[in-house]
């Protein structure tokens, strides 16, 4: 019996991928070591190492092929005397630790979202992943705009730690398109030093982890300028990267920036769903002339939606959106915990729950009206936050709800936050410290008394 | 000559006044004087490209301003938080800027305006405009990360920018020595590749002649330079520090032997200017901040409606 050449799971959130080619054929001898294949995830091309030494025996999946789920058997290898299979290989270590993780929950599949009203009837729409639409929408503004640049760790020459910044080079080359060294601190205040000079700077933090190094410049030197000026220094910069918990990457490395940011008179605070959000905000953001720090979500780069194919979308800023229409139940969350609460609405519309679902997509201003006016319809509120629950998104949308409609309220409002904990690593722990659909029906179904 | 007998007067007479407007409870929360140091912003000032030249400092602000021909009536009224101060009064003593004379700020986070700095470095290469940014620090400054960030970019990339390591001895109440393992500042930007040049603060004529140099290395494409400008203040780090730290002797001798106006004033005489001339300088600075005075403590106080204004440039 031979060893089973599986394929390989090349980063923490990968699913799938392709099998790009074969560097052995059947029949080799391969040692530990030598490289077997080079296999494509959605954010890099890694070569494959082979652990056992051996003879190739059968090639199972043929190069080129696409969507290899991970453990699928890619090859057998007659292993030496015929031993039992051992473990799989392993995968050659990720180039860069903080370009790897990724994180393993199953895209769900939901109901067509409400679409954009703004938009035509009729309209084209193209499957997009949100890693995709963040490109497109720098690439655009960068065409339109030459003062726009971006900057940061990884993202020129790598192509981006999480491949968000892919083909920028090439296209706009290095003047542009800028590697910095290891150094947030320096470069967020290089960047809102240049939009001071009246650049368009785009910042990329390869996470808002890292961005902790920069926060003063986020808040004291960009945010500050306009109002301490009197109006006559603008400072207008987007601040980007992946924001949130991403997959086994223990607490230094999971958190969720978002209520932090929202605090702070004098910035935009944009934290997208979905890949046409995601899209039409950041453009939106590159415009604004104010500054934006704008949260993206590891978990969703992959993600493909719908994105409409029209010149230049562009979406407001501080306007929510109603993701699912329903009149028993408001949820109201954004970024990744929108997909859950759209997971929940399904599991409450078989129970006989009719939930709204609203997306936030700005957190700063927020678009409060919408919320309420939801709420007239439905008296219910969830709001669903991935994201710990003291002085949170959740706990914010829960006192103007108090405030502004204690009269619509038949429940109290419910918060589906994080645990109250530092993000562990261990998978049944961390399963448990973070929010999920199951809890979002519990909680909508706790404020319906059901 | 007499221009900067004229500016570093100006400076000395209108910082005197926002000392003694403080005491009167006319100026607020902190306020940092420049009394001592006014030979460094007036020397190089005198060396950038006015409209094309970028300057940015830190919360020590208002002396610089001067020296970039801001109008003294607003500066002061700023400083009372008037309406009519150069950020409307929403501002204060440490954020003022004029995006006109480009001069970028005004800010209170110690070495924060060194990353700004190397940005607007940054924007002068992008746009090509020839320009050059002057950003200046303290020696207190000099110990913060961030600049140690901002000096590698700028000599990775070639930025335009002087940096300018203001050095009065103390930061707050911390000596030079107390504070820094390598106490020869201009010698902070060797592991970078960065050339200093360590200069006599105090000599307005000296500043001059250091900023041409760094200008030409700057503007010959080869990236950055730091000057430290050896120089003191006389009143203390702000004005509510009783400054212990230091003996009145040490002041008075730094003021007898090395006041930058004083020295000015000698190479003057020795030029054959007449005291009548100086005198007659020295009189219409008096008015111009006396004028400065009245005006700051006449202006009305902001409208309340500016609590909410400029907090956003657009409307969402």
């Amino acid at each position: 019996m031979g060893i089973a050449i599986k394929m390989p799971a090349l980063s923490p959130t990968m699913e799938e991928g392709t099998l790009a080619k074969w560097l052995v054929k059947e029949g080799d001898d391969v040692r530990s070591g030598d490289i077997l294949a080079e296999i494509e995830t959605d954010k890099a091309t890694m070569e494959f190492e082979a652990v056992d030494e051996g003879k190739i025996g059968k090639i199972m999946i043929a190069e080129g092929t696409e969507g290899v789920k991970v453990g699928t058997v890619i090859a057998e290898m007659a292993g030496e005397g015929g031993e039992e299979a051992a473990p799989a290989p392993k995968a050659a270590a990720p180039a860069k630790a903080e370009a790897a993780p990724e994180a393993p929950k199953k895209p769900v599949a939901v109901k067509a979202t409400v679409a954009d009203p703004s938009l035509p009837a009729g309209t084209e729409y193209v499957k997009t992943t949100v890693r995709e639409a963040l490109r497109d929408a720098m690439a655009e503004e960068m065409r339109s705009d030459e003062r726009v640049f971006v900057i940061g760790e990884e993202v020129a020459e790598y192509q981006g730690a999480y491949k968000v910044t892919q083909g920028l080079l090439d296209e706009f080359g290095a003047k542009r398109v800028i590697d910095t060294p290891i150094t947030e601190y320096g470069f967020a205040g290089i960047g809102t030093g240049a939009a001071m000079g009246g650049l368009r700077p785009i910042v990329e933090f390869m996470t808002f982890n890292f961005a902790m190094q920069a926060i003063d410049h986020i808040i004291n030197s960009a945010a500050k300028t306009n109002y301490m000026s009197g109006g006559q220094m603008r400072c207008p910069i987007v601040f980007r990267g992946p924001n949130g918990a991403a997959s086994r990457v223990g607490a230094q490395h999971s958190q969720n920036y978002a209520p932090w940011y929202a605090a702070v008179p004098g910035l935009i605070v944009i934290a997208p769903y979905d890949a046409a959000d995601a899209k039409g905000l950041l453009k939106a953001a590159i415009r604004s002339q104010d500054p934006v720090v704008f949260l993206e979500n590891e978990l969703l780069y992959g993600r493909s939606f719908d994105v409409p194919k029209v010149d230049d979308y562009i979406l407001p800023i501080g306007k929510a959106r109603i993701m699912r229409s329903g009149s028993d139940v408001t949820l109201v969350s954004y970024s990744i915990g929108v997909g859950l609460a759209l997971e929940a609405a399904e599991t409450l519309a078989a129970e006989g729950i009719d939930a709204e679902v609203i997306d936030l997509r700005t957190l700063r201003p927020l678009d409060t009206a919408t919320v309420l006016e939801s709420l007239k319809k439905t008296n219910r509120l969830v709001v669903v936050e991935e994201g710990w629950p003291t002085c949170s998104i959740a706990s914010e949308i829960a006192a103007v709800v108090m405030e502004q409609g204690f009269d619509d309220l038949d429940a109290p409002v419910l918060r589906v936050t994080n645990e109250d904990v530092p993000l562990p690593y261990a998978a049944n722990l961390e399963k448990a410290a973070l929010i999920d659909a199951a809890r979002v029906v519990a909680a909508a179904k706790k404020v319906c008394y059901k | 000559m007499l221009e900067f007998y004229r500016q570093m007067v100006l400076i000395r007479r209108f910082e005197e006044k926002a000392g003694q407007l403080y005491g009167l409870g006319l100026i607020g929360g902190f306020c940092h004087l420049y009394i001592g140091q006014e030979a460094v912003a007036v020397g190089i000032q005198s060396a950038l490209k006015p409209g094309k030249d970028s300057v940015i400092t830190g919360y020590r602000d208002h002396g610089h301003m001067l020296a970039y021909g801001i109008d003294p009536n607003v500066i002061m009224a700023e400083l009372t938080g008037r309406e009519a101060g150069i950020s409307r009064g929403k501002g204060g003593s440490m954020h003022m800027f004029s995006v006109e004379h480009k001069f970028f700020g005004g800010h209170g986070i110690v070495g924060a305006q060194v990353s700004l700095g190397a940005g607007l470095g940054f924007a002068h290469k992008y746009n090509g405009d020839g320009g050059v940014c002057v950003a200046y620090f303290g020696d207190g400054a000099a110990n913060q990360g961030q600049v140690y960030e901002s000096f590698n970019m700028a000599e990775l990339w070639k930025l335009p920018i002087i940096f300018v390591i203001e050095n009065n001895q103390y930061a707050m109440g911390t000596s030079v020595n107390r504070s820094s393992a390598e106490d020869q500042l201009y010698r902070r930007g060797e592991s970078f590749r960065i050339p200093g040049i360590q200069v006599n603060g105090m000599d307005v004529l000296a500043v001059r002649g250091a900023t041409e140099e760094a200008l030409k290395w700057v503007q010959g494409g080869n990236g950055p330079i730091l000057l430290e400008m050896k120089t003191y203040r006389y009143r203390g780090h702000s004005m509510s520090d009783p400054a212990k730290y230091r003996s009145r002797e040490e002041v008075q001798a730094m003021r007898d032997k090395s006041d930058p106006i004083e020295g000015v004033k000698a190479y003057l005489a020795a030029q054959g200017v007449g005291e009548d001339e100086l005198k007659k300088i020295d009189q219409d600075i008096r008015k111009i901040v006396s004028e400065a005075a009245d005006f700051a403590e006449t202006s009305p106080e902001p409208d309340m409606a500016e609590l909410y204004t400029d907090v956003l440039v657009e409307q969402y």
